[in-house]
């Protein structure tokens, strides 16, 4: 059993404008085994915490703190977080030129396990797990991201979720941009990730469509930086409904317009 | 014919005199002739010749005379990116240092010659193409001529080791021939301190397939501009590796021409710029023959400050050259703040009967973002670097045959990525 234990954490950006605070005193525990849904409107630092989780040096934390079965993550290194157990789905994958996807696998996969993974059986897993996400098998062969359409960006991203075997796993609006049918093979690598029972998991989405499919326990909706409420599932289903504008109307947000 | 011309002038195209559907007319280049003779050189010089552009390819100036040559500003075209008050005097002092030695390790069938000026082989590959290289021809005192006979299949690679042995400039010769039907893998070494023009001639015999790799581990003060033309026969094949690791200023101008058709050509390139560094290649095929295949592909890395490097790309289909299939590439990956890639590739086309013409340039950066995506995957700082570097360039390694040679330049890779480190 894992704990991540964020809290009152500020974290803010440098803009050309100057230093602007994003995130403005969040606090929030995610255990082993449980699933949390942070839902928003666009801008309300949603990704900001997933990144700040996973230590993207664009983002400074200003005060607050983030303990992982009560180490300081903030203190480890982008890659020590990752062999620390932490997993970002990320909302954008990048494409590195150069290196394919197998390298690439085996070489974090024995970064994160401090040893290499036997061939034989890893070579069966990895190929067992694009299968049942779809991925193609000769992307094991191209280069990680590289001329990925979006949908297969966020399926190697699962993959790797998959293949990696987190504490506690990030999904940065992993369902944006997928279609209905590629949703719901994500979502299945997601649960059958969660069901393997020792994952926590911190699912960043806009929309509510892709709750259909992974049911959290827990909502946070994020407004301004701040968590303006949390509740169940059934908080889910009455966003579903209402939408936001509810928490905007009431921060005094022109959006409404 | 008067209804053609009523139709393209009702579709609007408009009449260009000296174009064809097929594209520009041209004149053909004068022929070459011999090789030391005074006088012949003057038919050469037919830069901006009658019907040729000065801008295209087939126009540019070769003679094996440095007088032919003007002296050079820096301005010029082939020259504008080359850094001339680093390159030693070589492009306009009298080469009379001590030009590098040369070793031979090659299988009993292979003919090993040192000759002197006037031997008949000397100046059967191409004609000087740049002032530089001129000024090598005049000045080399001997040269070494390599010939693999015809019909040998040689089952080891033949390694010339050219030791620089200080920094008088110099002029270096060398003719590599591997007659009709042999087959050979020639490695070209270049080591030690030297400030050197080098003219290499290859001469691809008909149905041969010659590998030639030239390797470039100078030591950090040297200069070597090197010409090296290669003239392929019917149905022949050739694969030429430029690999640049060491030097101050290393520029190579490999030419490959066909003589005959049907011959093939892949032509590659790797090059790792440290802090100061100059790598300059400038790759030209000339499609002068039908039928004819060529592939470009040149790879390079960058990583320091005032790391810089150049590839300029020429292929030039000629009219006659129908049936022509080309293509070249050039990838460049900037490691760091301070470097500089130059990719120009140039493609002149003189028929549309070819099967196929493409050409591809990308520089790209390992940013902050590739090494996040890395690092956020558990993968240390250091080792993501040397992943994608080592990665990048594997793909040159990989096509060049010689396991020795490719083993060879992973531990050159893994050493120039150390030396970034610190």
């Amino acid at each position: 059993m894992s704990t991540l234990e964020i809290k009152d954490l500020h974290v803010s950006i440098e803009t050309e404008q100057g230093v602007k605070e994003i995130l403005k005193g969040v606090t929030l525990t995610v255990k082993t085994g449980e699933t949390h849904a942070i839902m928003g409107p666009n801008g309300s630092g949603k990704s900001t915490l997933a990144s700040t989780i996973a230590g993207h040096p664009r983002y400074t934390v200003t005060s607050g703190s983030i303990t992982l079965d009560g180490e300081d993550v903030l203190a480890m290194s982008v890659d020590e977080r990752a062999r620390a157990g932490l997993f970002l789905a990320m909302q954008y994958p990048v494409e590195v030129p150069g290196v394919t996807m197998t390298n690439f696998l085996r070489t974090a996969k024995t970064a994160i396990d401090g040893k290499a993974p036997a061939i034989r059986t890893w070579t069966k897993e990895v190929k067992e797990a694009m299968a049942q996400l779809r991925i193609d098998a000769d992307f094991a062969q191209r280069n990680v991201n590289e001329g990925f359409s979006g949908g297969e960006k966020k399926r190697v991203e699962i993959l790797q979720l998959e293949l990696f075997k987190p504490k506690f796993a990030i999904l940065d609006e992993t369902d944006s941009g997928l279609d209905v049918d590629a949703l719901k093979v994500v979502s299945e690598g997601v649960n059958r990730a969660h069901a393997a029972g020792n994952m926590g998991t911190l699912l960043i989405t806009h929309y509510t469509r892709i709750l259909r499919y992974i049911k959290p326990e827990f909502v946070h909706v994020f407004v301004d930086g701040k968590i303006a409420e949390q509740g169940g599932p059934e908080l889910a289903d009455r966003l579903e409904e209402e939408g936001y504008d509810r928490y905007l109307a009431g921060a005094g947000s022109a959006v409404q317009a | 014919m008067t209804e053609v011309k009523e139709e393209k002038a009702r579709i609007g195209a408009p009449s260009i005199a000296g174009f064809t559907e097929e594209g520009e007319s041209l004149s053909p280049a004068p022929a070459a002739a011999g090789p030391l003779g005074g006088d012949a050189s003057k038919s050469h010089s037919h830069g901006g010749g009658y019907g040729i552009p000065d801008s295209s390819r087939a126009g540019r100036l070769t003679s094996y005379r440095l007088a032919d040559f003007p002296e050079l500003k820096g301005t010029e075209e082939e020259w504008r990116f080359t850094p001339l008050r680093r390159l030693g005097g070589l492009h306009k002092d009298g080469l009379d240092g001590a030009a590098p030695g040369v070793a031979v390790d090659a299988p009993q069938q292979v003919r090993v010659e040192t000759v002197g000026r006037d031997d008949s082989r000397i100046g059967s590959a191409g004609i000087p193409e740049d002032r530089v290289s001129a000024n090598a021809w005049e000045h080399f005192a001997e040269a070494t001529v390599i010939t693999v006979p015809s019909g040998a299949q040689l089952e080891d690679r033949i390694l010339v080791t050219m030791t620089g042995n200080g920094l008088a400039a110099a002029a270096q010769h060398v003719v590599l021939i591997a007659e009709a039907d042999a087959r050979a893998v020639v490695v070209l070494n270049h080591q030690g301190q030297a400030v050197v023009s080098e003219n290499v001639e290859i001469v691809v015999g008909d149905r041969a397939e010659l590998t030639v790799v030239s390797l470039q581990e100078w030591s950090d003060d040297s200069v070597h501009l090197s010409s090296q033309q290669v003239k392929v026969g019917r149905d022949a094949k050739v694969k030429h590796v430029a690999i640049s690791l060491g030097g101050s200023v290393v520029r190579l101008t490999p030419t490959v021409r066909f003589a005959q058709p049907g011959g093939e050509a892949e032509i590659f390139g790797l090059y790792f710029a440290d802090a100061g560094q100059h790598l300059e290649h400038r790759t030209f095929v000339d499609h002068a023959q039908p039928n004819c295949v060529s592939n470009v592909l040149y790879k390079g890395a960058l990583q320091g400050k005032d790391a810089r490097t150049v590839w300029v790309g020429d292929v030039l289909i000629q009219k006659q050259a129908e049936g022509t299939d080309s293509y070249e590439k050039n990838q460049n990956l900037v490691l760091t703040d301070g470097c500089r890639a130059d990719s120009v590739p140039n493609l002149e086309i003189e028929t549309g009967l070819i099967e196929g013409a493409g050409h591809a340039s990308a520089t790209g950066r390992f940013d902050d973002e590739h090494l996040f995506y890395l690092m956020a995957r558990g993968i240390p700082e250091d080792v993501a670097r040397r992943l994608v570097v080592r990665g990048f360039l594997n793909e040159i390694i990989q096509k060049i045959g010689v396991p020795a040679i490719e083993e060879h330049l992973t531990e050159a890779v893994e050493r120039e990525l150390d030396a970034g480190d610190n």
